[in-house]
């Protein structure tokens, strides 16, 4: 397994050095795509896969002679988890990396075979060129596949950190998902600026595959907070730890993408901009990948490696400077080919909308990176935390979430008159109420406007699905379900992102009532004896051992009652893995709509006689999940829309003049009718 | 026209300017230092009310953990200075003398460093235990199983 593994990669190498080369020359000298460097492509996917699966083979069968298996695998491990354990350190998430890559690659070139253009060409090129970075990590620094000798008997076993939650199997996999489909739209913006041929053609042709990678980033983040709120046993699910940064940032600038790509196809805006956002997205991904995985950063799930980082570095570099040279070489095409026409219109929103994710994401980044800045310059340990982010993000957040309920409520270039009014009175009116209702709680500036931007973008973004389907049902006659399944299906783009709107206010909403009216106790209770946190009765049972293969468990029964009625026994529980001291806790959580109960195992007598537990009841925290679930569905539903050449037909919105709109795209009729007809 | 992008540049100075704002007192209000016992003693009154990390070692014999009112007591050193530390709620499971401390609060005028978050530090290589106790004695005394 060993030898096909590795050969595999060396001959991907060698491949992906050619097939660069080709696809770029080729290109050039003819103009089209080379067929060459799409075959090269697919037999890069299929080599990798070889090897993918030969890593596999090797944890399954405890094939300690691979170093990655000596690394991770250890006999005791469940199958299940040593499948797993590929992506539980760097050279398997990297090898695991490069495959995906490589079936993201195939997977474009396939799909983009019949074009003849010379993007599609220079794209292959860039593809192909990220390839040989990863091969090149796995051919030499982070070879998963060296040879141990002499072989040992048993390994160590994955993290247990790790293995502690079905989680685990399925937040590394979202996040390469997303992080890696981010090089799809940035081969795609290389080719066009390689190219010369920069109408908005290449964000079109590769929207889906943009949307797929945020949807894929969005789910990993989203896994990523729920796994650590499963098992970290803090009750959080956010600390802005480097880690999480660093997926979340390349989140933020590809949020913007998805906005400002929508002005660019309207208007002919904002071309420079979309190329560097996206560029900026798949830089961000790398820098992420190089921040926690060097060890420059201590973080609490970074794997602590060396030599790989200044790979990471340079390759940056060299992607970098080789996209601003590109940007700089095409200004003049880049230009813009419009103007705003009113401030209340929806290119204005959208323009706001990316300042303020701009400036997001470089308050992300400067806290991320001052720590290392301030040592390298000033030679003082520092670290920047928690309060750091909040104070500069919460008041981002509160705009954007405000934004988000003024977007979809105005139309492109300009609102008619009273257009504006009529449709953000409601919005308005659930604002105030939602304002009222908090103001009865707190005075906290930023939890009144919270909520009540909450509420007003809420009724905004489900005002779009009623009106819509309110205007086809007259309109065509149809009931209330098939005229709300085929306004959607009409336009998935559009309202795709309004359920995404809807998860995130979710989200939002789950995050103000967790972080701001959490309680939390801590108590060593006796036997038979109970405490109280807030409505909550708790009884201490009885504490109890259990052996596992891999690891042994130690929890605790408590009785959960409300007002004197038993609900629940709630298990807390610590797991002691044979390959580390420290003891991972299991926490148990009551989840409810208004609010989890949430009991942490901290410490326990040996006879049982006494458990030390702390509680937390956190409010409206199942929003936040529900909310990220939305986003997902949202992000998907937004999948079903046509790309490329076929465009939605329908006549064109009498105030909309045809020749301002360049990309001609067009309103379907439904739309015409929704926000023109009603009175 | 020209009214509307006028407008636009001013909304876009004004974002631009409040985060300006913002990040003029949040960077310097919210860095916290990493600093050793004898560094923050060597601050004098500097070192009073202002949120701290202190690393050290928590020293041999000077644990005191009282398990029902969730107060842990202990010093912390690097070997020259010795600091008493006062911490609410159970500290992990791998905590003991002689172990390496992260410690995140504030130093108090009397004297007491009052610590609202203790990491133990362990490096993040996992090792086999050490020698000396086996990890199954931990719950050798409990009953077997629960109920699920």
């Amino acid at each position: 397994m060993r030898e096909i593994g590795y050969a595999a990669i060396l001959v991907a190498f060698v491949l992906a050095v050619a097939g660069a080369v080709i696809a770029a020359v080729v290109t050039r000298r003819t103009g089209k795509p080379s067929p060459l460097a799409r075959s090269i492509t697919y037999a890069i996917a299929g080599l990798l896969s070889v090897s993918t699966l030969a890593m596999i083979i090797a944890l399954v069968t405890n094939d300690f002679s691979v170093s990655y298996v000596a690394m991770v695998g250890s006999r005791a491990t469940p199958v299940d988890i040593k499948i797993i354990s590929l992506w539980s350190a760097l050279e398997g998430s990297i090898l695991f990396w490069g495959w995906v890559l490589s079936i993201y690659s195939a997977a474009v070139v396939y799909t983009q075979r019949r074009r003849e253009d010379a993007a599609v060409g220079y794209a292959t090129a860039t593809l192909l060129g990220v390839s040989t970075f990863f091969l090149l990590l796995l051919a030499h620094p982070a070879n998963p596949f060296a040879l141990v000798n002499p072989v040992p008997p048993d390994g160590p076993g994955p993290n247990p950190l790790l293995q502690n939650h079905y989680l685990m199997a399925v937040h590394p996999p979202l996040l390469y998902l997303g992080y890696v489909g981010m090089t799809v739209p940035f081969a795609f913006a290389i080719g066009a600026l390689a190219s010369g041929k920069l109408d908005n053609d290449w964000s079109r042709s590769t929207r889906r595959w943009t949307v797929a990678a945020w949807t894929f980033l969005s789910a990993a983040i989203v896994a990523g907070m729920w796994w650590s709120y499963e098992v970290l046993g803090w009750g959080g699910y956010w600390a802005w730890d480097p880690v999480e940064n660093a997926s979340f940032m390349p989140w933020l600038t590809a949020t913007a993408f998805i906005h400002s790509t929508m002005v660019e196809e309207r208007r002919g805006m904002l071309k420079a901009w979309n190329v560097s956002l996206i560029v900026a997205t798949f830089l961000l991904t790398l820098l992420g990948t190089f921040l926690t995985r060097s060890g420059v950063i201590t973080s609490v799930h970074a794997f602590a490696e060396g030599p790989i980082g200044m790979y990471f570095l340079g390759f940056i570099a060299v992607a970098l400077v080789f996209s601003l040279a590109l940007l700089a070489g095409r200004a003049e095409a880049l230009k813009t080919e419009a103007r705003i026409d009113a401030i209340a219109s929806r290119e204005t929103t959208f323009l706001f909308n990316n300042l303020l994710l701009t400036v997001f994401t470089f308050t992300v980044l400067l806290g991320t990176l001052f720590p290392l800045v301030a040592e390298a310059v000033r030679g003082v340990k520092v670290s920047v935390g928690a309060p750091f982010f909040n104070r500069m993000t919460v008041p981002i957040i509160v705009a954007l979430i405000f934004l988000m309920g003024v977007g979809p409520a105005l139309p492109w270039r300009k609102a008619a008159p009273g257009e504006l009014r009529r449709k953000t009175l409601a919005p308005m009116i659930a604002m105030v109420l939602a304002a009222i209702a908090t103001l009865f709680f707190t005075r906290a500036p930023y939890v009144v406007l919270g909520y009540a931007f909450v509420a007003f973008a809420l009724v905004t973004n489900v005002q779009e699905f009623v009106l819509g389907t309110r205007a086809r049902m007259r309109a065509l006659g149809e009931n209330v379900a098939a005229a709300l399944g085929r306004l959607m299906l009409a336009n998935p783009r559009r309202y795709g992102g309004y359920l995404a709107h809807i998860g995130v206010l979710a989200m939002a909403f789950g995050v103000i009532g967790s972080s701001v009216y959490l309680t939390e106790r801590e108590w060593t209770i006796r036997r038979g004896q109970s405490v109280a946190i807030g409505q909550y009765g708790l009884r201490y049972a009885e504490t109890w051992g259990q052996e596992e293969p891999h690891r042994f468990v130690v929890g605790a029964d408590l009785v959960v009652s409300k007002a004197g009625l038993m609900l629940d026994t709630l298990r807390p529980k610590m797991n002691f893995y044979t390959t580390q001291q420290q003891p991972i806790p299991t926490p148990a959580v009551r989840s409810t709509l208004k609010e989890d109960l949430y009991l942490t195992l901290m410490a326990f007598e040996r006879d049982g006689s006494t458990v030390t537990v702390k509680a937390i009841i956190e409010p409206t925290v199942a929003w936040v999940w529900i909310g990220g679930l939305l986003v997902m569905l949202g992000g998907f539903f937004g999948l079903l829309a046509p790309t490329g050449s076929k465009r939605p037909r329908g006549p064109v919105p009498p105030r909309q003049a045809v020749a301002a709109t360049p990309a001609s795209y067009r309103e379907p009729a439904y739309q015409r009718e929704e926000e023109g007809a009603i009175p | 026209m020209k009214r509307t992008r006028g407008l636009v540049l001013a909304g876009v100075c004004v974002v631009l300017g409040a985060f300006a704002y913002l990040l003029w007192g949040g960077i310097d209000g919210n860095i916290v230092y990493f600093l050793t016992p004898s560094e923050l003693m060597a601050k004098g009154a500097e070192s009073y009310d202002a949120p701290v990390r202190v690393g050290g070692m928590v020293q041999a014999g000077s644990v005191n953990w009282d398990k029902d009112k969730l107060e842990l007591r202990f010093n912390v050193t690097d070997g020259q200075t010795v600091i008493p530390v006062y911490s609410k709620g159970a500290p992990p499971q791998m905590f003991q003398a002689g172990i390496g401390v992260v410690l995140e609060g504030k130093y108090q005028r009397s004297g007491v460093f009052h610590s609202n978050t203790l990491m133990v530090k362990h490096s993040n290589e996992y090792k086999p235990p050490a020698h000396g106790e086996k990890p199954a004695d931990l719950y050798k005394n409990l009953p077997r199983g629960g109920q699920s």
